[in-house]
């Protein structure tokens, strides 16, 4: 087992090195730099800049050095230093913009994957045990229409909704009154309505998604031997139905657990520009728009290490729980 | 192929006549076709599907208006009824809408359109309009719906420029479909080609192949989108912006395939039949035409249509935020980029018809990759 941990982390490094790669291909691709878009801006406002101003300002910022130049002293500054580089916009180092948003993030984050599980596994068991109920085909038709919805316009919505029912849109996190307040209680349930929006949007496709899984795989649970076995037994519909099928249904949706983090952070991202949340995802998105390179890069980079390293857990975990996998990996 | 009277007798006596007679005498893609006639679902998805992409073939000549007309008098109109009965109780064989007049609110003083019921201009067929292209090649000006000067008919209501949303929906389709289907062509071949080769001939080409495709997948695929999206370059004609977005969804979407197909290459190249064919000295080509590819071209099939409505979902959001299709060309999501804003929604909802739309499509590419799916294994119960 150790010896297959290992081996699969190893085989994460070439990865990782080809992603840092192909992040910082990509953020170079736009047309220009983050001193041309900044020169069309000031000149927007009426400060045009000569071409010398914008040479020492790309000197300043090493952006007039070579491409494979600029990657290495990246690199080389993220390995030694853990300094990511520093973000054009927010004239601040890119670490510390990352850490203003990050609490957060990861809020909203950790709460919609709470209310994915606390949704879509109560339902995924209802409807495959009621199969073909009125209630199954209501749910499942919602799961259908959750799926092909695209969930930011459902934010618009729910906004218009809750503007017509409560007279509020709720956008944001924080109504206006407590964004620079201190915490407090209040501020912590103001934040809780606020989050309703959110969570919903941004969990009802991969809620659809995991009331769909859960729900085949507890239809093929359930009429496996060992539940008959129970039943024949004696024992009560629910000890049977909790006991067995439920647990052995579950291990697909616990496997993918680690991955599932790194969705919903980016499918937070089109929500959150809708829904105007103080979040990363739109910060990053204008970073994209506005050539601050190494804030974009960073992000990406962060995004792809995150799926990197939720693969890696989710493998390990399948591992442990499916000797076959082990035993096939040792006999490469 | 004639059978054998010998078989008939082998026949086992539980099963009914009819169903032994389909399964032992028809082929593969009979037996899928008549599995997929079963699932009702599908078949009513796949008539919906003929119908949008027929209106889409033929949109200029549907579309009652041009992508670039607008009547700045009719800026947010409503949607206009089709009435039979006129304001009289008089019936009308042929519809007719209303013309518009604007009044004021008289408590909000905002601008809004009643209903003019002196006005009535019955619908007219065949009518004679704007100039366009039929199907890009033959110019002419018949549309397949309108009504008469000064009278206007917006079906689904106009946006903020006076521009017919009907139209614009119609005209929109054409972009909207498909991008889809191009992207997913793309990512079919070269999913089948590199995951063909990653899968027959194994090895180092294997293992590289692999790599590259573990990378992709590591990017979350919206970042991604966006990243690229960006750097389109703006200002470039429309046909290049269309060729760059198809490009970047093909180039996300090939993995997938590739690893399907790599799979089953994988369990297939082993079967005796294949290894037969290799002992036998037929060559790699012949081998993958004749003996792989049939054996797995339905599930291929399948994973293509289940990629579809992930890609309407990216156009969709890629062009609601301005990275996707830009104006003059126009997609449903560029239609939506109206109803970002909540004002918009609350005041004139007819701007969400697009999304109806957009719903509609994918449901029903959802509904007929399941009936696929299970079509494609006629064998299994």
């Amino acid at each position: 087992m150790l010896q297959y941990i290992i081996k699969r982390i190893l085989l994460v490094i070439p990865v990782v090195i080809l992603i840092s790669f192909v992040v910082f291909y990509i953020i170079q691709l736009p047309p220009g730099d983050y001193v041309s878009s900044y020169s069309a801006k000031m000149s927007a406002a009426g400060d045009v800049m000569t071409q010398a101003e914008m040479d020492e300002m790309r000197a300043n910022l090493g952006l007039d050095r070579p491409v494979y130049e600029q990657y290495f002293v990246w690199m080389k500054k993220i390995i030694l230093h853990g300094d990511f580089g520093f973000s054009f916009n927010f004239n601040k180092p890119v670490i510390d913009v990352v850490g203003q948003y990050m609490g957060l993030t990861i809020v909203v984050s950790l709460v919609t994957m709470l209310f994915q599980y606390a949704v879509a596994i109560p339902i995924g068991i209802y409807t495959a045990v009621k199969q073909y109920s009125a209630g199954d085909y209501f749910f499942s038709g919602l799961s259908f229409i959750g799926m092909a919805t695209p969930n930011f316009l459902l934010a618009i919505i729910l906004m218009y909704l809750s503007y017509t029912w409560f007279g509020d849109p709720l956008l944001g996190l924080f109504s206006n009154e407590y964004v620079n307040a201190p915490w407090s209680m209040e501020k912590v349930f103001d934040l809780m309505k606020h989050l309703i929006i959110p969570v919903i949007v941004i969990g009802l496709s991969s809620t659809a998604d995991l009331v769909r899984i859960m729900r085949g795989q507890m239809l093929d649970e359930l009429n496996k031997p060992n539940v008959v076995t129970a039943r024949a037994k004696g024992l009560s519909e629910w000890s049977i139905l909790w006991k067995y099928p439920t647990r052995a249904a579950l291990n697909p949706i616990v496997s993918t657990l680690g991955w599932s983090l790194s969705s919903i952070f980016t499918g937070a991202t089109i929500t959150a520009i809708v829904l105007n949340l103080p979040i990363q995802g739109p910060v990053m998105y204008n970073a994209l728009l506005g050539q601050d390179m190494y804030l974009a890069g960073s992000w990406l980079l962060f995004m792809a290490l995150l799926t990197v390293v939720g693969t890696l857990i989710s493998d390990i975990l399948l591992a442990w729980l499916d000797p076959k996998i082990r035993t096939e990996f040792r006999g490469n | 192929m004639k059978t054998l009277p010998v078989f008939k007798r082998q026949k086992p006596a539980v099963i009914s006549p009819a169903k032994t007679k389909d399964a032992n005498y028809s082929s593969q893609w009979r037996l899928i076709y008549l599995k997929f006639k079963k699932h009702k679902l599908a078949r009513i998805s796949l008539v919906i599907l003929a119908v949008l992409y027929t209106v889409a073939l033929f949109a200029q000549f549907i579309a009652p208006y041009g992508l670039q007309s607008y009547d700045s008098k009719y800026v947010n109109a409503p949607p206009m009824g089709l009435h039979f009965i006129d304001a009289d109780g008089k019936f009308h064989f042929k519809p007719f809408v209303y013309g518009l007049k604007s009044e004021r609110d008289p408590e909000t003083m905002r601008k809004m359109f009643v209903a003019d019921t002196e006005n009535r201009y019955p619908i007219q067929f065949f009518v004679r309009g704007e100039e366009y292209k039929f199907l890009g090649l033959i110019p002419t000006s018949l549309h397949l719906l309108g009504v008469e000067e000064p009278g206007r008919i917006f079906l689904l209501g106009t946006d903020g420029m006076g521009r017919d949303m009907f139209s614009r929906i119609v005209l929109g389709s054409q972009v909207s479909l498909s991008i889809p289907l191009v992207g997913v062509g793309i990512s079919f071949v070269i999913g089948l080609f590199l995951g063909g080769i990653s899968g027959y001939f194994g090895g180092w080409m294997d293992s590289v192949i692999q790599r590259i495709i573990e990378i992709i997948r590591s990017f979350p695929t919206l970042p991604l989108w966006m990243a690229l999206s960006a750097a389109i370059p703006p200002r470039i004609p429309v046909v290049t912006m269309y060729l760059y977005i198809v490009i970047i969804f093909a180039f996300i979407g090939w993995t997938d395939l590739a690893r399907v197909v790599r799979g089953k290459f994988i369990s297939l190249k082993n079967e005796d039949y294949v290894v037969a064919a290799k002992i036998a000295g037929v060559s790699d080509g012949k081998i993958i035409v004749k003996h792989l590819l049939p054996g797995f071209i339905s599930y291929l099939v399948v994973a293509t249509t289940l990629a579809i409505p992930g890609m309407i979902l990216a156009e969709t959001a890629m062009s609601f935020l301005g990275l996707g299709i830009r104006s003059p060309a126009t997609s449903w999501g560029v239609l939506l980029q109206e109803a970002q804003k909540i004002e918009n929604v609350a005041l004139y909802p007819w701007k969400l018809f697009p999304l109806g739309i957009v719903i509609l499509t994918v449901l029903t590419y959802n509904f007929l990759g399941d009936g696929l799916r299970d079509a494609a294994d006629p064998y299994k119960k």
